[in-house]
């Protein structure tokens, strides 16, 4: 398997085989990060920009550490204070920080298909951390990562995915990826939550959890976005967690083994409690570490797709 | 490629395997301090099968990992086809003790080079001992190894193939033409 795309877009675009090769390389990155000096010299004068046109303080500092581990510069770029400000255009930001001959892009923008939009424009590459509600890739890789670290496999796994579907990359990732592996998909939420027309992936949706418990051997669990929102068109957040949130109670009656993921930041108390964010079935924090050896991975790839171009 | 011809079969393979093994023992005057480190793939089985080989003769076991280079490579913007990042294994403490590195075939020396750096990251032995089962000569940086199983004088136009059983599904040395 070679790896020939320059960027990271999203995991629709990719192949089972493709997915597979990441994961793969990602286990070996992992090694890294556990020796005593973790650092290698992969990317060793190669430069990394995070742009960033949403606040992230997670994603973006597990890349820059990713970039850092393999020994590339890293330059943040927080749009705020930039040129953007001034009403640059977003292909105009891009030629620039190609023209100061960086090597990568990884940005994170608030709308669907920007990512798709400037690798097409710029000869270095991109990657993907977060493009509106369309897809989070590096994210969905770490959750399966874990997923497949902790059961083994990822085919025939029965996956719920429980909360605000509707505006959820991090979903949609998670779903372009677990089916295409094989895995079985169910997304559970409030109606008003679940995107029309999803069911053209291959997923299954359900308004019950109780119901969707008795056979999922796991939950991912993608945030709710509420401060995406105004509260409005949102049941009323006691509600929700009535109705759809992870209690203790709930994983009790649910099937053996179940583990528990969610992509922080936690809303403890309205998507899960705090029992069951700290308790035996997270697995919240090792997706942290996972995430990590996934970035090292995608921008390894990435960088050895474009250099083999020239 | 062209086959030319078989240069160890497989009991050759294990009277230098053997041979190394007793080197490395008297060399080191014993296995105290001893660990031994392959380099993927093929120099992994053979550092194997040297400490398997020292366990028969002295009773000891010594500490036994696995090295991957492709992050250190020199080459690697230039590399043809895409090298595949496969996974370190060292799950002792290379500080103070003495290391011997083992890789299949010596040729260039650059993937000696890559090991070296390699294994500097990982702490500071108290020396490094070079085990190759062929050198086939050509060197491009200042490397030599402390112990040989066989000196095979090529030409740059030749390559030189370790089969393992571990990874081949046979023990033999091989020499072929480039066409």
């Amino acid at each position: 398997m070679l790896w020939t795309k320059k960027d990271l877009l999203g995991l629709e675009y990719l192949t089972a085989g493709e997915i597979e090769l990441i994961l793969a390389t990602a286990e070996s990155f992992k090694e890294v990060s556990t020796r005593e000096i973790k650092k290698v010299p992969a990317l060793r004068g190669k430069t990394a920009v995070n742009l960033f046109y949403e606040p992230s303080t997670r994603t973006r500092v597990s890349f820059e550490v990713a970039a850092k581990r393999l020994s590339a510069d890293v330059i943040n770029i927080a749009t705020e204070t930039s040129s953007v400000r001034k009403g640059e255009t977003l292909i105009d930001t891009g030629k620039n920080i190609q023209a100061l001959k960086a090597d990568i892009i990884i940005m994170r923008h608030n709308c669907s298909g920007a990512a798709n939009i400037l690798a097409r424009s710029l000869d270095i590459s991109v990657v993907n951390a977060g493009d509106g509600w369309h897809e989070h890739p590096t994210q969905a890789l770490l959750d399966i990562f874990t997923l497949k670290e902790k059961l083994g496999k990822i085919k025939g796994l029965n996956v719920a995915i429980v909360g605000d579907i509707a505006h959820s990359r991090v979903a949609r990732s998670n779903i372009w990826g677990l089916t295409k592996l094989g895995a079985k998909v169910t997304l559970c939420a409030p109606e008003m939550l679940l995107p029309p027309g999803i069911e053209i992936t291959g997923a299954k949706t359900s308004t019950n959890i109780d119901e969707v418990f008795q056979t999922a051997s796991l939950k991912n669990y993608p945030h709710r976005h509420f401060e995406k929102h105004g509260h409005e068109s949102f049941p009323a957040q006691l509600d929700y967690f009535k109705r759809f949130g992870i209690t203790e109670e709930r994983l009790a009656k649910a099937k053996k083994g179940i583990i528990v993921m969610h992509p922080g930041p936690i809303n403890r108390g309205i998507e899960m409690s705090s029992g069951v964010a700290d308790g035996e079935s997270s697995v919240i924090l090792e997706q942290v570490t996972n995430g990590i050896a996934i970035r090292m991975a995608v921008l390894f790839l990435v960088n050895q797709a474009r250099e083999a171009r020239r | 490629m062209k086959e030319k011809a078989k240069l160890l079969d497989q009991e050759g393979i294990n009277r230098a395997i053997t041979r190394i093994a007793h080197e490395i023992i008297e060399k080191n005057k014993g296995t105290a301090g001893l660990c031994i480190v392959g380099i993927r793939n093929r120099g992994v089985y053979i550092a194997q099968r040297i400490s398997e080989c020292i366990k028969k003769i002295e009773g000891t076991n010594i500490a036994a990992g696995a090295l991957d280079i492709t992050l250190y490579r020199d080459d690697l913007a230039l590399a043809s086809g895409q090298p595949l990042v496969r996974k370190t294994e060292i799950d002792f403490d290379i500080n103070d003790k003495n290391l011997v590195l083992v890789d299949d075939v010596l040729y260039t020396g650059r993937t000696i080079r890559a090991a070296l750096d390699a294994l500097i990251d990982f702490g500071r032995p108290k020396s490094i001992q070079l085990a190759v089962l062929v050198d086939r000569g050509h060197r491009e940086l200042p490397i030599r190894a402390d112990f040989v199983g066989k000196n095979i004088p090529t030409s740059k136009k030749e390559s030189v193939e370790v089969r393992l059983q571990e990874s081949d599904g046979s023990d033999e040395v091989l020499i072929a033409e480039k066409e």
